[in-house]
């Protein structure tokens, strides 16, 4: 089938990379058939950290707006669906949607404050913080959602297959997951074929020469913040019912934030395929030295943390652009670039 | 009526009068510059008309339409692009996507601004550097991608901040060649800040001078040259 329709998402991909993109698609979908419930689980965090990644680097990476504070937009996602659910019986996919409707809210206000009054850079991302922060004491002191003791979702037997309320085993999450994830590359990769993505470029390029070009950069930062933060929010919908439990301290947490980040960095900022790759490396790494730690009898903790903070270290000395430019090289893949890489800050 | 009527505009940072009372016109189709001494409040005027900041008194019009209170891209949909004098360019861009950026504002969608792109890299003679990473540019090509992309806006008034400074003498001659062409063939207007008296020279045929923020002097090119107030600010009283 290569109707127009298709050709509006392949047009200019070269045919290497649908072939590549094909086989890794299928051998995610294949997957859940070969690994036991531990890999699986590891296989969730990883596309777990690839779509929020994804969702990060909208605002990040293409319009250059840095958010240390996307633990607000997964918790309040988390949160309001998982309360609607529980106190009115509203249905998860539609309390997605409210979930979508609060992240951006709050998206709207933190993008309000800071483009209106100017505040960019290091600025930007400390109000990001407090947001999440002053959220997060917020909803310890939130008695609807359970306050600082947390909020329970009944958990149910593995073997139900429930996708209308999201409650079932391992592997419908996986799965659902994976249309998420799917789901955001795809749209990130229209976006940036479009005029919005190339104003955010712009836009993180050079404000002043976007905004001489005529380009509303007020608007189009806004847009990068209410679709990130949306997209966000149905990470924390995920992670409630993936989870059923949520304490303000956790979700809201800057840990929470940082873990987001780190993904796309490491892979690639502003790239299509940095948040995906960078996901599955620390994922899969961090995981594998907890196993090596065990198995050498060794507890050490926030042995995890400190191996972050040395891959990070790692990637910005070594590779400033992230791991996937390189290996997009390798693969002969660099006449589909699309947006080149962040440079340079 | 003149396409951009500058009237009594005047802009103090933190009590230093940058511009004071300064006005001009640019003639639909004309080139007029804009010179002075560093410090004139040239750049000043740039901004004001830009919409950087709004002047503290007086008026912009283009082509009868209030400019002052304008936002930059507000400005730039009235029909008007400008450089920068320290270039901006999006560097992490390639140099064809850079003017697409500019071409976008009227232009349906990617493919057509793309195309439109293009056509001016060609004009501007940077067609064959369309792929690289912006930058990868030396200064001189840096500064015709200023134009470059200022031009894909399609603006009525191009405003050239010393676009010609720092480029050798044949380079500044082929950028004159190119805005002159320009300004025939598509009756473009311009309005440039030069310190390049041979591209002024060339290029323009009306010429004010600003001296601490105050015009001093107008006329064609040869008569301010002459002019023994023009002389004096940027020589001194010894030279008279």
């Amino acid at each position: 089938m290569t109707g127009p329709r298709l050709g509006l998402w392949c047009d200019g991909v070269p045919r290497r990379a649908l072939v590549l993109c094909g086989i890794l698609l299928a051998v995610l979908l294949a997957a859940p058939l070969a690994l036991n419930s531990y890999l699986l689980s590891v296989l969730i965090l990883v596309l777990y950290f690839a779509y929020t990644g994804q969702a990060w680097n909208v605002m990040m990476g293409f319009a250059g707006q840095l958010s240390l504070g996307h633990s607000l937009y997964i918790g309040l996602g988390a949160y309001t669906a998982a309360a609607l659910f529980m106190h009115f019986g509203i249905n998860p996919w539609v309390g997605s949607l409210a979930a979508m409707v609060v992240a951006a809210a709050f998206g709207a206000a933190v993008g309000y404050l800071a483009f209106r009054f100017g505040i960019g850079g290091v600025y930007f991302a400390l109000l990001t913080i407090a947001f999440a922060e002053f959220t997060r004491i917020g909803f310890d002191h939130f008695p609807w959602v359970g306050g600082a003791g947390g909020l329970f979702l009944k958990v149910v037997g593995k073997g139900r297959f429930d996708l209308l309320h999201l409650r079932g085993s391992a592997v419908m999450f996986y799965y659902l997951l994976l249309a998420l994830t799917v789901a955001a590359f795809l749209l990130c990769h229209r976006l940036m074929r479009s005029k919005i993505g190339y104003y955010w470029l712009a836009i993180r390029e050079d404000q002043d020469a976007a905004q001489a070009l005529g380009i509303h950069t007020f608007r189009y930062k806004m847009y990068a913040v209410l679709l990130s933060s949306a997209m966000t929010a149905l990470g924390g919908v995920f992670y409630a019912f993936y989870y059923n439990n949520l304490f303000p301290e956790q979700i809201f947490s800057m840990e929470r934030s940082v873990e987001i980040v780190l993904g796309p960095i490491i892979g690639g900022l502003g790239t299509l395929f940095g948040p995906l790759l960078g996901a599955f490396v620390l994922t899969v790494l961090a995981e594998g030295l907890r196993d090596l730690l065990s198995a050498l009898g060794l507890a050490l903790p926030g042995a995890t943390q400190v191996f972050y903070g040395v891959c990070l270290l790692a990637v910005i000395v070594f590779l400033p652009d992230g791991i996937w430019p390189g290996l997009r090289r390798l693969l002969g893949l660099d006449r589909a670039a699309g947006p080149g890489p962040k440079r340079e800050g | 009526m003149a396409l951009l009527e500058v009237r009594r505009i005047s802009k103090s940072f933190r009590g230093l009068r940058a511009v004071r009372e300064a006005s001009f016109d640019v003639a639909e189709g004309g080139i007029l510059a804009l010179i002075g001494p560093n410090g004139a409040g040239k750049t000043t005027c740039f901004n004001l008309i830009a919409g950087v900041f709004p002047p503290d008194e007086g008026t912009i019009t283009l082509d009868g339409r209030r400019l002052d209170g304008l936002r930059p891209d507000q400005v730039c949909h009235a029909g008007i692009g400008r450089t920068f004098q320290l270039v901006k360019p999006f560097a992490a861009l390639s140099v064809e996507d850079n003017v697409m950026v500019g071409a976008l504002r009227t232009r349906r969608d990617v493919a057509a601004a793309r195309l439109a792109a293009r056509e001016i890299l060609d004009l501007l003679g940077l067609a064959a550097k369309g792929r690289h990473l912006a930058a990868s540019l030396t200064l001189p090509e840096r500064k015709r991608l200023e134009v470059a992309r200022a031009m894909a806006t399609r603006p009525r008034l191009l405003l050239l901040d010393e676009v010609m400074a720092g480029l050798r003498p044949t380079e500044t001659d082929q950028m004159v060649a190119v805005l002159s062409r320009i300004n025939r063939e598509t009756g473009l207007s311009v309005l440039l800040i030069e310190h390049v008296m041979r591209a002024v020279m060339a290029l323009a045929r009306d010429v004010v001078v600003l001296n601490y923020g105050e015009v001093i002097a107008r006329g064609t090119p040869d008569t301010v040259v002459r002019d023994p107030a023009v002389l004096q600010c940027y020589l001194g009283e010894a030279a008279l």
